[in-house]
Formats: structure tokens, C-alpha cells, sequence
């Protein structure tokens, strides 16, 4: 087996944290510093011994919080800063992308800003040459290529600066959430080049918060917490460590949880009418949310949204969309009941947004509320087969299903 | 290819690595000469009317002022020309490269290539205004009655050689220090100046071996350019006391290399 194309050994990246935080230091402080006695600087470490090995053609999701070591990593990956310890040991030419359209001047026409991204990126003149009207195709902005960039619409320039990278050769890319901008239609262009690349046989690293980005490009995945590695696995894996992680203070107590909102304090599950910490398919579900304001609400509105794992919304539902104004009086504290019968949601973990408003505003909104468990029950007596779960998100109880022979004999 | 990611030895100089990357040196300094006279009227023209303006105001104040008809073979206005065209080279090139890891932030951050790129092409910037200006600088010399001299023309390279060597090891410390104190921003035109006034640019250097004064003026990094540039056009230089302004010169820039290598891997951290 060959030898792999990245090895990550023992990495890690100290940043001292001044009492007083500076952007810069003056020379003024720096002299004024001499006479005090050493600044009491606490040591933080980013990164704190992460190893992992990356093969050829792999394709790694880094996923964690906000905070995790994520963008640390990436910039020693790419060298913009060095580790504090430990080593990387790269075989292979290595192309960063922090962010699209580095070196990008508005003065300088779009053809010369090609040209100049594409050096910074790391691209030979003959390379750049090779693939320029690709990269004008691609971008779509043959018409204006020789107009200075600062008449460009944003849409423009993005896709101009995305198509220059999209264009490079090297085997290892390091792509931070460059994905982030742009609108929908381009952002599904931009997954799609992303994921000809993976599937292309070359290693790509990829920093993102958008797991269904991740999903279409990425086959394992790393899990950073805190600067450490806490899981590094198959990409399903890590993503649903990282769901528990976050969501592992929302979880029911005695079918109660505390929310510690402006508004909302707190939130009951009932699973057929009892008090639990979860529910079953198919029962009957009930929440209840209490609520306190200091000014009365005339129409208080209580809308629910609920998530799969990974954060896509499925079911968005508001009282208004059922009901009359339900506060005969202005009110200022009380409780909404919600009931669901025969709620039809597959098995599985959902995160819960709630928001409450007054008169058509939106007065508090908890996103990521709580988790709801919902655990398998089987609702006929006749199935030999679970629903299976990567393919239902929902399910229906009373289903049909018949055979009828037509054949001759 | 295999290679490490791990901090490099800052003895190392990294020319290697500057090499492989010289399109991009390339590329930096095109930026900026297109960015420079984007939207000017005269355009590269101002390569020239800064030193020829700069010159004519010398020569009717100073020149008439202290009566100095003729230095050492060149008449006054053709030794402020030839001293402002080339000053001029070294200033931009300082100046640009004083600025230029700081202008130049938001790529440190976000991409890495050898950082040396930046302040030399920024000097390669100062260098394509000095070669329009040294062009039409050559006939308005041959009118002043100073046209270059054929056995000394080496004299030219090895001016403009000094020159970037000045400019190279005071720039690369100054922009590497500046990330780190942006001080320098403040004090870097008042270095320009002062070396202005140390440098025989608008007076000739007529020693006094007894002036306390004296063993600075010899060391200044551009007494030696501007005295080798001079001579190509007939100046009486004594190439003896070139010698302590070539040392300095080089002292700073294996100074001003080193300071640069050695915090180079931090201006991401810095910037």
C-alpha cells in the first residue's frame, strides 16, 4: 500500500491571550511593557495533539463548533501560520482555499485578475493560459472579461473567483467554507465542480457548517472538538457524534425541560397523554410551552419547526394556520397546548425550533430548542420488516398494499 | 515530492523557494505598476516630472542660493537630476516596501508563498519608474553637457544593484517589523528624510575628515549608489570611500533578511 498522501502527527498551535486584547502591538506598549513585570498571559492552545493520516483520494469533512480548531487547522494545513509542535509530512502539491478571489484588485479587468488569483493560488502563467476561456465559460463573463472588476456585479466576481479555483491541478485542496456566499443556483454549481473534483481521485479537505454540502462531497469525516481530534471516521459517524454533542443539553428530564428564554420557560412532552421523554411513532403527541411577558399579548402565536439531524427543516406549523386568535384577553403569562395525533415521523433524533410572537411579530425564537427522540414501534401486526429509516422520514399508518395475479396459468 | 510542514531555519534565505515562485513576483508587481497609474491623466509620465520638477526648484533655490556651478565635473542641474532620478528609485522602493506586508494583510492571511515576494516585487514597482525616467533623463543630461561615459558604464548596473541592495535590506526589516509595529508606518517617511539630507543627492560630498559627521555620511547605504550612478556620467568619484557604504549596505541586508525569515511565519498571526 502506498504511503499516504498527508500525515498530520502530534499538531498543535498555542496562542497567548493578553489581558488586553490588541489588534497590533505599538511600540509604545511594547517599551511601556519593559518596566512592568511579565503580563500575566495565559497560554491557549487551538490545536491541541491532532494526528490523522489522510490517504489519496480521500475526501474529509472537519466538522466541530464554532471554536474547535477548525480554521487553525486549515491554515497550518496550508501554511499560513506554523504549528507550535509536532510535524506534516505532505506528499503531494497542496492548494488553499481560504476564500475566494485572493489578490483580487478592483482596479485590474477581469482578465488580469484571472491571471493574478491564479498566480497567488499557486498556478503556473501556462497553466492560467491552458484554462482561461474554461474559467471565463464557467463564470459566464466572456462580455465583461476586459472591464475593471470594480464595475462587476458581487455575483460576478464571486463566480469569476470561484471558476480560477475551481481550475486547479494540485492533488491535495483545502477548501474553508468558501461555499457560504453566492446565490442557490450558484452555490449548486459550485458543489457540483466540488464534488467532479472529489470524484476525480483528489484529496480534499473541507471545512463547512453545511452538512448537506458536506454530505454530496465528503466520505469521512473528522469531528474536532476543543482542538482535538474525537472522532475520525466514516462521515456518517462523525456527523451524527457532532449532533449528539450539540445537542446533549436539550434532553428531556422527567418529560420537562427548562428553557432559560426571554419568554419561554418552559417546554412538557407527553407521549398518549403521559409525561416522557420521548415518543413513539405514531402516538399521540403533546407539548405544552409556558410562557411569561411583561407586556400583555392580544395575540400571542406559538409556531413549532422541527428538524431533521441535520438541521433540514420538515415540519414548520403555526397556531394561526389552525386556529382563531386563541387569548380572548390580553395575556401575559400562560401555557400552549399542542396535540398531534397519529404523529406519522420515522424513528430517529429531530431538533425542535419554537417561536413565540404577538399580534404577527416574532417576539422570541429558540432555535434548537430541544431534541425529540422518537423510537420505533411497529403499528401493524402483520410487517416482517422494519421501515427503513435512510430512506422514510415519515411513515403512514394506514397504508395499502395488495397483489393481484394476472398471469395465464 | 515530500516535504515537511514545520518552522524552517531562519539562516536559510529561501531564494530557492523565491525562485520557483518568481512569476508570482511577476504578477505582484504588474498589479501594482497598473494599479499606480490607473486613472491618472499623465499616466507613467510622472516617472519623470517628479525628479525633473524636484531639480529645477533645487537648482533655482539651492543652486543659485550656495552658487554651486559645477561638482566634480557634472553642472548643478544635471547632479540634482541624476541624484533625484535615482533617490527617487531608492525612496518609492523603500517606501513601497516599508507598507508593503501590511497593504498586503488580507492575502498574508488567507494564502501562503514565500513572503519575501512582496517587498522585492514592490521594489520591481519602483524599478519600471526609474527606467522611463532614466530614459528621458539621458537626453536632457546631454544637454546639460553630461552624457554618460563609455569606460563607465558598469558604473550604471552596479548603481542600480546598490541601489536595490539599500533598499532590500532596509525595506524587508521595516516591512517585517511593521507587522509587528505599526509605528513604522509613521516613522518611515521620516527615515526617508533624514537619509535624504545624509545623502549627497542635492549637495556634493566634500568631506571633512574631522566632522564627527563624516563616518555616518560615508556608511549611508546610498552614498555609494548615488556616487557609481554619477560616474557613469563623468563624475570625479574616489572609490575609496565607496567601500563603508557597500559594507553597510550589505550588513543590512543579511540584517534585514534574517529579521525577515525569522518572523515571517508569525504576520499571518500578526497581520
Amino acid at each position: 500500500m502506498s504511503k499516504p498522501i498527508l500525515e498530520i502527527q502530534h499538531v498543535g498551535k498555542k496562542y497567548r491571550i493578553q489581558q488586553t486584547q490588541q489588534p497590533y502591538i505599538s511600540l509604545r506598549d511594547s517599551i511601556g511593557q519593559w518596566y512592568k513585570p511579565k503580563s500575566q498571559s495565559q497560554d491557549f492552545w487551538a490545536l491541541n495533539d491532532v494526528s490523522f493520516t489522510v490517504n489519496a483520494g480521500d475526501t474529509i469533512g472537519i466538522i466541530g463548533k464554532n471554536g474547535a480548531g477548525k480554521s487553525t487547522l486549515l491554515k497550518i494545513l496550508s501554511r499560513i501560520t506554523p504549528p507550535t509542535c509536532g510535524k506534516i509530512i505532505s506528499r503531494g502539491r497542496m492548494a488553499s482555499l481560504l476564500e475566494v478571489g485572493t489578490g483580487f484588485h478592483p482596479e485590474l479587468s477581469g482578465r488580469e485578475n484571472v491571471y493574478m488569483n491564479g498566480s497567488i493560488l499557486g498556478m503556473r502563467r501556462a497553466e492560467i493560459k491552458k484554462h482561461f476561456d474554461a474559467i471565463v465559460d464557467f463564470a459566464g463573463v466572456a462580455q465583461f472579461i476586459d472591464t475593471p472588476l470594480k464595475h462587476y456585479s458581487s455575483g460576478m466576481q464571486l463566480r469569476l473567483a470561484f471558476a480560477v479555483a475551481a481550475f486547479l491541478e494540485n492533488e491535495i485542496l483545502i477548501i474553508d467554507e468558501v461555499l457560504a456566499v453566492g446565490d442557490s443556483e450558484f452555490q449548486k454549481k459550485c458543489i457540483g465542480k466540488m464534488d467532479d473534483i472529489s470524484k476525480s481521485g483528489r484529496t480534499v479537505l473541507f471545512v463547512s457548517h453545511d452538512f448537506s454540502a458536506i454530505r454530496t462531497i465528503c466520505n469521512r469525516g473528522i469531528l474536532l472538538d476543543k482542538g482535538q481530534v474525537l472522532v475520525n471516521d466514516q462521515l456518517s459517524v462523525a456527523l451524527s457524534n457532532y449532533l449528539s454533542k450539540i445537542n446533549n443539553n436539550f434532553d428531556f428530564v422527567n418529560g420537562k425541560i427548562q428553557i432559560n428564554g426571554k419568554l419561554i420557560k418552559q417546554v412538557e412532552l407527553m407521549c398518549d397523554d403521559v409525561p416522557s421523554n420521548e415518543v413513539y411513532m405514531g402516538c399521540n403527541l403533546g407539548l405544552k410551552v409556558y410562557f411569561e411577558s411583561d407586556k400583555p399579548m392580544e395575540f400571542p402565536s406559538l409556531s413549532i419547526l422541527i428538524k431533521d439531524s441535520f438541521n433540514a427543516p420538515l415540519i414548520g406549523v403555526n397556531n394561526t394556520q389552525y386556529e382563531k386568535n386563541l387569548a380572548i384577553n390580553p395575556i401575559t403569562s400562560g401555557i400552549f397546548e399542542v396535540s398531534i395525533p397519529n404523529f406519522n415521523l420515522m424513528s430517529g433524533n429531530y431538533i425542535v425550533d419554537i417561536y413565540l410572537g404577538n399580534n404577527f411579530k416574532n417576539l422570541e425564537e429558540i432555535k434548537d430548542c430541544f431534541k425529540l427522540i422518537i423510537l420505533r414501534r411497529n403499528f401493524t401486526d402483520n410487517s416482517i420488516e422494519a421501515i427503513n429509516e435512510n430512506y422514510n422520514k415519515v411513515f403512514f399508518k394506514n397504508m395499502k398494499w395488495k397483489l393481484k395475479n394476472i398471469s395465464t396459468e | 515530492m515530500e516535504y515537511e510542514i514545520k518552522p524552517r531555519h531562519p539562516l536559510n534565505p529561501g531564494f530557492r523557494e523565491l525562485w520557483q515562485n518568481r512569476e508570482l513576483l511577476y504578477m505582484f508587481a504588474l498589479r501594482d505598476i497598473k494599479v499606480k497609474y490607473k486613472q491618472t491623466y499623465l499616466g507613467i509620465a510622472w516617472a519623470l516630472l517628479q525628479p525633473g520638477l524636484m531639480t529645477l526648484l533645487f537648482t533655482l533655490g539651492l543652486g543659485r542660493l550656495i552658487n554651486l556651478q559645477y561638482c566634480q565635473g557634472l553642472s548643478y542641474p544635471a547632479f540634482a537630476l541624476s541624484g533625484f532620478v535615482l533617490w527617487n528609485l531608492f525612496a518609492s522602493g523603500l517606501s513601497n516596501a516599508g507598507n508593503s506586508m501590511v497593504s498586503n494583510a488580507a492575502i498574508i492571511k488567507k494564502i501562503y508563498f514565500p513572503r519575501l515576494v512582496i517587498p522585492i516585487s514592490s521594489f520591481l514597482v519602483a524599478l519600471v519608474d526609474f527606467s522611463i525616467a532614466f530614459c528621458i533623463m539621458l537626453p536632457v543630461m546631454a544637454f546639460l553637457g553630461a552624457s554618460p561615459v563609455n569606460a563607465a558604464w558598469y558604473c550604471l548596473p552596479l548603481s542600480i544593484l546598490l541601489c536595490f541592495l539599500a533598499a532590500f535590506g532596509l525595506g524587508t526589516f521595516l516591512s517585517a517589523a511593521n507587522i509587528k509595529y505599526r509605528d513604522v508606518r509613521y516613522v518611515l517617511p521620516f527615515i526617508i528624510q533624514a537619509l535624504f539630507f545624509a545623502s549627497p543627492v542635492i549637495y556634493p560630498l566634500n568631506l571633512n575628515p574631522h566632522a564627527w559627521y563624516s563616518p555616518i555620511l560615508l556608511c549611508n547605504p546610498m552614498h555609494a549608489p548615488l556616487e557609481l550612478f554619477r560616474a557613469a556620467f563623468g563624475y570625479n568619484i574616489n572609490a575609496m570611500y565607496l567601500w563603508p557604504s557597500i559594507a553597510c549596505s550589505l550588513f543590512f541586508v543579511a540584517y534585514g533578511l534574517y529579521y525577515f525569515r525569522k518572523t515571517e511565519h508569525f504576520f499571518a498571526d500578526l497581520a
